[in-house]
């Protein structure tokens, strides 16, 4: 048995856990906590150690998605859950501009501990306040070849198109990777 | 026995806080990697400062802070290297060549100028040793602390904000492609103009802060305006360590089983 995995990150609350629920064929493991501090009080509860789904592909083949704590004082799990991924998604919420840096923070810290292809998954994409993808993307610094994709967490087809283009990308960096 | 830690642990400006309230006298020394301060108090007022091995004689100060010229410094600088700064002081306000007040003003912002860098310093280890006075011969200033640590915190606030925003000095910077933008229609200052002088994807951010004699604060805060202003996007310095290619998803698995694995996967996928 192969097992893969991906990694869904972001900021405190952007809709990690939504996100591998809306998809995942058993009742992902979550690791929930009352959040005790005041300024990250915007929710009951968030995500401690880490969240995981499963999504079983064949008899000999297993995808794994961990969600990653959101709060930073549980950011030494980072490098822990990125070891040996295959790409990994940003999830941003599009309403709240204020974690918009903590994003970038995010995905450049990713990126420095395994420079796979990822993804950026703008969350709550159907609430009046989102933010546009365009104006999202100049805000996040992002540049043009990044993927930025509308995203509603608890949509699953619209969380199956962030996968699939996660997918897509990784297949691609294979390719032009094939000589090297 | 002496105060001794790590600005990583204390900040500088808690360090000078106690020198402040405690009304210290003596000298705090601060270093990192190949940088180092010297400071001395009296009384809990800062008197003196000097960075590294930069000239701190009163002729290189007051040429500094443009009260003497570029030829009246070498001047001075030929004639009185014997003379101690006491003196040399005494012998221009004699002669009415300048001011007392302009002398102290002027030594006043270099010391200010040197505690000021160190607000910039994440981590150092520093040594405060009582009871050490300034050099013999170097004219005392009385600066008092308060407003240098209220000023302090502002900039070391400022400076973990721009942290955020530009994490690494290693980076270079490159002008944004984009049609119809002109930089010379922009209203620079002079450090943004310098930083705009050295921006090629060969230099590093940290490359150009030496070449401008920027100090870190100074660097990200040019940095950030032009990247707000859109002038300049970050990029990976030429000649900088290309990040690994993708690890294979199987080890040891040949490049047709990788691309297989990643196509059963989006087959999965879909059909969910």
């Amino acid at each position: 048995m192969q097992t893969v995995k991906m990694v869904v990150t972001g900021p405190f609350n952007s809709g990690k856990t939504e996100f591998i629920k809306s998809v995942s064929e058993i009742a992902p493991v979550f690791t929930e906590r009352k959040i005790s501090s005041e300024a990250e009080k915007v929710k009951a509860t968030t995500t401690v150690a880490m969240d995981f789904g499963r999504i079983t592909v064949d008899d000999d083949l297993v995808l794994y998605l961990f969600g990653t704590p959101g709060q930073r004082r549980f950011d030494f799990m980072w490098e822990i859950l990125s070891e040996g991924m295959l790409g990994f998604i940003v999830m941003v919420d599009s309403t709240r501009p204020e974690t918009f840096r903590e994003a970038r923070n995010i995905l450049e810290t990713f990126r420095a501990y395994a420079p796979t292809p990822y993804v950026v998954a703008a969350n709550k994409q159907d609430m009046e306040d989102a933010w546009d993808l365009d104006d999202m993307r100049i805000t996040l610094r992002l540049d043009a070849k990044v993927k930025l994709l509308p995203c509603v967490a608890t949509d699953k087809e619209a969380v199956k198109n962030v996968l699939l283009e996660l997918l897509y990308s990784i297949l691609e960096e294979m390719e032009s990777g094939k000589g090297r | 026995m002496p105060l001794k830690g790590n600005l990583k642990d204390i900040s500088i400006t808690q360090v000078l806080n106690l020198v402040h309230v405690a009304q210290k006298t003596g000298t705090l020394t601060v270093e990192r990697q190949n940088e180092k301060a010297y400071t001395a108090f009296l009384g809990g007022k800062l008197a003196f400062a000097q960075y590294g091995q930069e000239d701190s004689s009163l002729p290189a100060i007051l040429y500094r802070a443009k009260k003497i010229t570029a030829s009246q410094y070498r001047v001075i600088q030929e004639k009185a290297r014997s003379v101690s700064d006491k003196e040399l002081g005494l012998l221009m306000v004699n002669a009415n060549y300048i001011s007392q007040q302009d002398i102290l003003a002027s030594l006043q912002m270099h010391c200010i100028a040197v505690i000021n860098r160190l607000f910039t310093w994440a981590e150092g280890i520093f040594q405060f040793e009582n009871d050490i006075l300034p050099p013999d011969g170097k004219i005392p200033v009385r600066v008092n602390l308060e407003n240098i640590i209220i000023e302090g915190t502002r900039r070391m606030k400022e400076l973990e904000q721009l942290q955020d925003e530009i994490p690494s000095l290693d980076i270079a910077l490159k002008f944004a492609n984009r049609p119809g933008t002109n930089i010379k229609d922009k209203k620079l200052n002079v450090d943004e103009w310098k930083v705009i002088s050295y921006i090629s994807p060969r230099n590093s951010i940290k490359q150009i802060a030496a070449a401008t004699k920027l100090s870190d604060l100074e660097i990200r805060r040019v940095v950030y305006t032009l990247l707000q202003a859109g002038l300049v996007e970050l990029i990976r310095p030429e000649g900088a360590a290309i990040p690994v290619p993708i690890r294979p998803a199987i080890p040891n698995a040949t490049h047709e089983e990788q691309t297989g694995l990643i196509h059963r996967l989006i087959n999965r996928i879909r059909s969910i």
